[in-house]
């Protein structure tokens, strides 16, 4: 790996992590558990646009398991691993078929986090009873992936190409060359 | 380039946004028909906890049930003129007492940090139908 990449992974987790902190700071107006925005999706998402499948997965595992040792508990662990995991794969798949816009990948990324947060609900309370739960945060997954998916192609538009970029060949193999930063 | 393309309008964008809106209000149809189908006289409050049922409750009389936890863990479960509501709970987050009062069978009053469910089920979902549902 890099010293290129090694930084960019340290960078994109770095921010994951002080967005999870601030999403945590605003109170929850809602008596549903799991309505968020998902502020870190959107450093998941520049590294899946910005870098490649490979990294935004890594990024996407490590800031799950930092962000609920350092904030949650085993079970925020479950439910942030169930939801992050089953976006991730769905965005994933979707952007690779190249039939889908950034903020359409985006809308169904936040649905897919909520299916998985209730798959791991399901699993953990041995409950089929989740349909009012499964309505809501339907609609809110899908209300805060268009938030997200906006704001994700803003940021994916302006950062400087030479950033985030995939590297050319010499900087994969770690000669770094050209880097000036 | 890559992102120039990423944001033009694909032609799977309509149908895939269509689809997750067409699911959402079937979704939004289902549960409010199971709503209106169970607004019976004979409604059963079921408490419980990590998956098993503690307590079943008739919804039509007055009650408080305390459900005890690992560490201290407290959610006191009360039925006042045929609604539930939680009315005081340990967990951290209290977004099971936010939850406020639930009155229809099918809903349900979740603590996910002490993992207790509180549902209102007709009485003959009782039992294997609860599970097969």
């Amino acid at each position: 790996m890099s010293a290129r990449r090694v930084a960019q992974y340290g960078l994109l987790i770095a921010l994951a992590m002080v967005l999870s902190y601030v999403e945590s700071l605003i109170p929850t107006f809602f008596a549903v558990p799991g309505i968020k925005l998902g502020l870190t999706n959107l450093v998941v998402m520049v590294a899946l646009y910005r870098m490649s499948s490979r990294d935004a997965v890594i990024i996407n595992l490590v800031r799950i398991l930092l962000v609920s040792i350092t904030f949650g508990n085993a079970f925020s662990l479950m439910y942030a691993a169930g939801g992050g995991l089953l976006s991730g794969v769905v965005m994933i798949l979707l952007k690779r078929t190249g039939r889908f816009r950034l903020q359409t990948v985006s809308i169904a990324g936040g649905v897919a986090h909520n299916v998985g947060q209730i798959l791991v609900a399901m699993a953990l309370l041995e409950t089929w009873q989740v349909s009012y739960y499964l309505l809501i945060l339907w609609w809110s997954g899908l209300a805060a992936g268009l938030v997200i998916g906006f704001l994700t192609a803003q940021v994916v538009r302006r950062l400087p190409a030479s950033l985030f970029g995939p590297g050319t060949a010499a900087e994969r193999d770690g000669d770094g060359k050209g880097d000036g930063k | 380039m890559n992102d120039s393309k990423a944001n033009t309008s694909k032609p799977g964008d309509l149908l895939l946004i269509a689809g997750l809106i067409v699911v959402g209000l079937a979704l939004t149809v289902f549960v409010l028909l199971s709503r209106m189908g169970g607004q019976s006289d004979d409604l059963t409050v079921v408490i419980r906890q990590d998956g098993e049922v503690v307590a079943a409750l008739p919804l039509d009389e007055d009650a408080v049930y305390t459900v005890q936890g690992e560490d201290d863990a407290v959610n006191r479960v009360v039925i006042e003129d045929g609604a539930v509501f939680m009315e005081e709970a340990s967990c951290p987050d209290r977004l099971c007492v936010k939850q406020g009062k639930i009155r229809y069978s099918g809903d349900s009053l979740i603590c996910l940090p002490n993992r207790v469910v509180v549902e209102i089920t007709g009485q003959d979902d009782l039992g294997l139908d609860a599970v097969a549902k």
